[in-house]
């Protein structure tokens, strides 16, 4: 699914800007990672585009097409083709995985076939294999609240992996796993969107797993696009001045400074570009 | 200079406000009393006392005689039988009306969309009615169905339907709204209905509250059919109605034995309940 935004502002109620005049245009099939300091606006983006928040001014453009303009079936339409990672996973903590991994069909499945989901699971197969994708496919009839918070994580992964959309977006999908397991989810993650040909756009505290899994980078910084490149365009400098509002060095998986000894696992493990 | 500065930040700034709400609280409480002609010297001169004396003293020892405790079990499960079908049915009638009602599930909400004001036309009408329908008290629905339909338990069923349809439906779309609502709205962002919305994304966080809070208003309905068994809708109040008229104490309190067993049982119910969906 492409999306474009041209000159787009975001005003919070409160009068507190996020976004101002951002344009951006990503292909039907691109892969993308937004990276920048907490508060720059990356959860807005996101948002914007999952048609979740409306821009104050500027237009947002999904499949050729403004979402704010469409009828109302039309617009629910699109929404079921777009699938949102959150950072915090909205999961009802009574629910099983089961559920709550089908509950990423609902937009594309009739109103029956929801309904008689709860009382006897639609598509038991698939949602095991889908969380079998992150790891989890034991835990399949255990209730959310028994889960730990990566786990959790995963299993909201698990749910848009199932819901098979054109437009992937992820908000800080791995912060709350380990690097190794962060490095496979964000794999996953890329591998499928690439076997649908579906978008991919994913915000990343981590900058190494940023520049090592993703063929182009948005740096955002107070609201506006500082940089926008593929990852072997990006210098230390332009990262150290992205996040120099935050902290001396960019933000890696564990914490280790971004410029990688030649040998060693870490280097093995994440090679800095492609 | 210092000085005064450093105790004025020591006095904790709550203070005034907490001042003004007691005094307020205290003012308005006031009149209420005189208003509601509450005496309590009323309550301890010596008529009074001595009337209340013979009447709770003639309560020992309760009735207990076959045939009357025939006439409470019968009455006791006519009592159960309209709250129960009362409730049940207040039920059936508040949930679509707080489905409608919860701005939780509102689609056009989000961002905000098209059809907001329409949205927002549809919900207000459905919370005044709520409003109107417990706002007129179950005892006066009582008067009125036995009219209608005749005095026994059928004007009691209706009138706890009618008058809890506006509780039940009030609560129902408050504990929607109060609780974890991001499922829900999660699901309406992936292109999600309405209705799978409440069914994967609020019910399951809703649900103990929920059972727990239609168990109370099954409590409070047992109490209320027997209120409105005084104005000829049958059960235990009716039996109580009678006894009280004959001054036979023993009687009235088998009937309160049988009160306090009920309420218990309702305790139970609501525990039992809450265990099974925690």
């Amino acid at each position: 699914m492409e999306v474009e935004l041209v000159d787009v502002t975001l005003t919070h109620p409160n009068g507190q800007r996020a976004l101002d005049r951002l344009s951006l245009a990503i292909r039907g099939g691109e892969r993308v990672a937004i990276i920048g300091p907490s508060g720059a606006g990356k959860t807005s983006i996101l948002r914007l585009i999952g048609t979740a928040i409306r821009p104050t001014a500027g237009t947002l453009r999904l499949a050729n097409a403004d979402p704010w303009r469409l009828p109302r079936a039309a617009l629910r339409r699109l929404r079921s083709r777009i699938g949102t990672i959150h950072q915090a996973p909205p999961l009802p903590p009574r629910q099983r995985l089961v559920t709550t991994v089908l509950a990423g069909r609902l937009g594309q499945w009739p109103l029956w076939r929801a309904l008689a989901s709860l009382v006897y699971p639609a598509d038991i197969a698939g949602a095991e294999a889908a969380l079998a994708r992150v790891d989890l496919a034991d835990r399949l009839f255990d209730r959310c609240d028994r889960l730990s918070g990566g786990q959790l994580q995963r299993v909201g992964v698990a749910r848009t992996l199932y819901q098979a959309p054109d437009l992937l977006l992820a908000d800080e999908p791995v912060s709350a796993l380990d690097p190794q397991l962060a490095t496979r989810v964000v794999g996953e993650l890329n591998r499928d969107a690439q076997a649908r040909g579906a978008t991919l756009i994913a915000s990343l505290h981590a900058v190494d797993l940023a520049l090592g899994s993703f063929p182009r980078v948005i740096g955002i910084r107070a609201g506006a696009v500082a940089f926008d490149r593929p990852p072997a365009g990006i210098t230390d400098a332009m990262l150290t001045e992205l996040y120099a509002s935050e902290s001396p060095r960019p933000p890696t998986q564990d914490e280790q400074p971004l410029e990688l000894p030649e040998t060693g696992p870490r280097a093995a493990r994440q090679p800095l570009c492609r | 200079m210092t000085a005064i500065r450093a105790s004025l930040a020591s006095r904790d700034p709550a203070l005034l406000p907490r001042l003004v709400i007691t005094v307020v609280a205290l003012l308005l409480l006031w009149p209420g009393l005189e208003l509601a002609e509450f005496d309590p010297a009323a309550l301890f001169d010596s008529r009074g006392l001595a009337t209340l004396g013979s009447f709770v003293g003639s309560f020992l020892p309760p009735d207990l005689s076959p045939d009357f405790l025939r006439l409470v079990a019968e009455a006791t499960l006519q009592t159960l039988a309209m709250a129960t079908a009362g409730v049940f049915l207040a039920a059936v009638l508040a949930f679509p009306a707080a489905l409608v009602a919860s701005r939780a599930l509102s689609i056009s909400r989000i961002g905000p969309g098209r059809g907001r004001w329409l949205g927002e036309a549809v919900r207000l009408p459905v919370r005044w009615l709520l409003v109107v329908l417990r706002s007129i008290p179950e005892i006066v629905w009582a008067l009125l169905f036995v009219r209608a339909v005749g005095l026994g338990p059928a004007a009691g069923v209706l009138a706890i339907a009618i008058s809890y349809a506006g509780m039940l439906g009030k609560v129902y779309f408050e504990i929607f709204e109060s609780g974890d609502t991001r499922p829900a709205r999660a699901i309406l962002e992936a292109g999600g209905g309405r209705l799978t919305a409440f069914g994967y994304g609020i019910f399951p966080v809703a649900l103990p509250e929920l059972a727990s809070y239609s168990v109370y208003r099954w409590e409070c309905a047992v109490r209320a059919s027997v209120v409105m068994g005084f104005v000829g809708a049958g059960g235990l109040g009716q039996q109580m109605d009678l006894s009280m008229k004959m001054l036979a104490g023993g009687e009235v309190a088998t009937i309160l034995v049988v009160f306090f067993l009920l309420v218990l049982l309702a305790d139970l119910v609501s525990a039992v309940l809450r265990r099974a969906v925690a």
